[in-house]
């Protein structure tokens, strides 16, 4: 099979755990009232984080064109939303009705609302695109790292003795090494690309969060419902899995929207570096580097990308904080 | 507190075997020899050429066991030259990484140094005033700018930092680095006003919290009752007792100094370590890449424990044990 049918695939199985596991949150009335609560304070921001979501989803879902109807090679919906031969020869100002270098008449006149880049892509569909990418980064390094985290963090905490040490010491090394130049080791070792870039994130990013697993199922090992449920003869596995892990589930949902942005940042700057992932906001801003120098200078890129990356993060920034207010019992207690 | 000191190095020391170990793996045994040769000759070099590039950079050696001499070695070669400072040639060039090592500090520091202090200067002093106007519009605006302000990513900053007060108002040249006191300041101006842009605003909603947090508490009140002034407050009651966090961050960033920065250096052609470990993923240097991992290792474990004894001397009550 080829890989977009993959992607396909992989994209259907996460939306639909997705909605399994909001489906079994609803049903807990202290996760449904935080949800409301949520939605209550950032209406904008959680729906702008959605329409980016959206656009995230519709470029994911691809398939080719039956033989001889036009493409040879997968277009995703988002891209089909679009005229098919949406391309020039190279820029355009946006709404321009010639070409930007020689003034030849464009192919789609004043249908480019945000110009065209070098290579005559359409930019506004190329920033829409940009936010598959930074939802690659931020949800598939999630993927990766939270389980991680929690695997070690848990186990360190519950079992405590030479399972303790060795993920302390692990998480102290992994600590030590300067963030951004762990990236680029890993990276650089494993080769580039979106994959091998998420794992690195992953990698690097597991770490924090196993530290404040590990320090929160030090407290809750020893709360009178897990000794209760000790003295009855439940099994380890199964206090962990019931009485544990459930009663970190916050912690992971704020790590999750509070750790997003730093992660699709990042990716911006590895782009810089030429360590990024094809089709990011962060490459189309490394491009723009040299537009700038031109004259008449090229600005509709740079601002496309840079606005779609501000728009996320900043939407982002603000759900974080809001769930992080809704959900940690400090906050909780202090507005009660 | 001897006990504590011999016991905090200790660990520090076994935490370094264990970057060693895993900057092994992943140099030696992820990206095995031939991967590096390969990157550094081409891919479709032949055999020969491979086996001469890393004859030439020490690749050439039985990575963990060698049965005639078991020191000889890949595995030890990078323990025994990592500890004793002995960090060989670069992978690209061939130029001493210590000597490359010691002509970027200098560039750095003279550019983190002042982006440093002014830095805290500013989030510390902003953060001050904010607390100060708690909960009216000022600090309402402020916390909002300062989420803003967080949100933009530093690329953008450089960018848009550059192209205006660089290209479009020619204050300051675009980029560059001269040494020489009187024109050094033209130089820095550009990277020092990006770096204090990108950091201003998560310092100051870190600030911000500490100080707020400590004007709820009794001893505030007790200085309001006896008649404190809320400037005076602020500055010699709030600001005191919150040095511990400050210190966290402080005395922990002051060894980065040294390292510099990846993005700005190179960004504004300052030849620091920064630039230079730029260049080094550029080139492929892994050897360089290797040493700069583990000096930032290094300085990072220093950092901690020289921050663990900052406590002591900030908070009476810190008694290390």
């Amino acid at each position: 099979m080829e890989s977009h049918v993959w992607v396909n695939c992989a994209v259907a199985l996460l939306v639909l755990a997705a909605l399994a596991a909001a489906w079994r949150l609803r049903r807990n009335v202290l996760w449904r009232e935080a949800g409301r609560e949520l939605w209550r304070r950032r209406p904008f921001a959680l729906a702008i984080v959605g329409l980016y979501t959206l656009f995230a989803l519709l470029d994911s879902v691809s398939w080719v064109d039956a033989a001889g109807a036009g493409v040879r090679e997968p277009r995703s919906l988002l891209v089909r939303a679009f005229p098919a031969d949406f391309q020039e020869a190279s820029y355009s100002a946006p709404l321009a009705d010639v070409e930007f270098y020689g003034g030849e008449p464009l192919t789609h006149p004043g249908a480019h609302w945000l110009g065209t880049d070098i290579l005559g892509r359409d930019v506004f569909l190329q920033a829409l695109r940009g936010a598959r990418v930074a939802l690659l980064v931020g949800g598939l390094t999630s993927l990766i790292a939270i389980p991680l985290a929690l695997l070690f963090g848990v186990a360190a905490g519950y079992r405590g003795g030479w399972v303790d040490d060795v993920v302390v010491f692990v998480i102290s090394i992994l600590f030590a090494m300067p963030g951004l130049l762990l990236l680029i080791a890993l990276i650089m070792a494993l080769g580039r690309g979106p994959v091998q870039v998420c794992v690195a994130l992953g990698v690097t990013g597991w770490v924090s969060f196993a530290r404040l697993a590990r320090g929160e199922t030090l407290k809750l090992r020893e709360l009178d419902y897990v000794q209760a449920a000790r003295a009855l003869g439940v099994s380890e596995l199964r206090i962990v899995l019931r009485h544990v892990v459930p009663n970190l589930m916050h912690l992971v949902v704020i790590t999750f929207v509070l750790t997003f942005s730093g992660l699709v940042l990042s990716e911006a700057v590895l782009s810089w570096l030429g360590l990024g992932i094809d089709g990011s906001w962060g490459q189309m801003i490394d491009q723009a580097r040299d537009e700038l120098s031109r004259d008449p200078i090229i600005w509709w890129n740079l601002t496309a990308a840079s606005a779609a990356l501000f728009g996320l993060i900043l939407a982002v920034n603000l759900v974080g904080d809001a769930v992080r207010d809704v959900l940690d019992p400090r906050t909780l207690r202090e507005r009660a | 507190m001897l006990a504590y000191l011999v016991r905090r190095i200790a660990w520090g020391f076994a935490t370094v075997l264990g970057v060693l170990l895993f900057l092994f793996l992943l140099f030696f045994m992820l990206a095995t020899p031939d991967d590096i040769a390969r990157r550094a000759v081409g891919e479709k070099a032949p055999q020969t050429v491979l086996d001469q590039w890393k004859a030439n950079h020490g690749y050439d050696k039985p990575r963990m066991w060698n049965p005639e001499s078991p020191a000889d070695t890949m595995l030890f070669d990078h323990f025994r030259r990592m500890l004793t400072f002995d960090f060989g040639r670069s992978d690209a060039d061939d130029t001493p990484i210590s000597q490359r090592l010691r002509d970027g500090s200098g560039p750095s520091l003279a550019f983190t140094v002042p982006l440093f202090v002014l830095g805290l200067a500013l989030g510390v002093g902003l953060s001050l005033f904010v607390a100060f106007f708690r909960d009216t519009y000022i600090d309402r605006a402020t916390t909002v700018i300062a989420v803003l302000m967080m949100s933009v990513s530093t690329l953008l900053y450089i960018i848009g930092v550059q192209f205006l007060l660089g290209k479009l108002l020619r204050w300051f040249p675009i980029s560059g680095f001269d040494p020489s006191p009187e024109v050094i300041l033209r130089f820095l101006a550009l990277p020092v006003i990006v770096g204090l842009l990108a950091g201003v605003g998560s310092d100051l909603r870190f600030y911000r919290t500490v100080f707020i947090e400590e004007t709820s508490r009794d001893y505030v009140r007790t200085a309001r009752a006896k008649g404190c002034g809320e400037g005076r407050i602020m500055t010699h009651h709030v600001l005191r007792n919150s040095l511990i966090p400050i210190l966290t961050g402080v005395v922990m960033a002051i060894p980065f100094l040294f390292t510099g920065s990846l993005l700005l250096e190179s960004f504004f052609g300052i030849p620091g370590l920064g630039a230079m470990t730029v260049d080094a993923i550029n080139a492929n240097d892994f050897s360089t890449l290797r040493v700069m991992v583990y000096i930032g290792s290094l300085l990072f474990i220093v950092g901690q424990i020289a921050t663990d004894f900052s406590y002591t001397l900030a908070d009476p009550r810190v008694r290390l044990g």
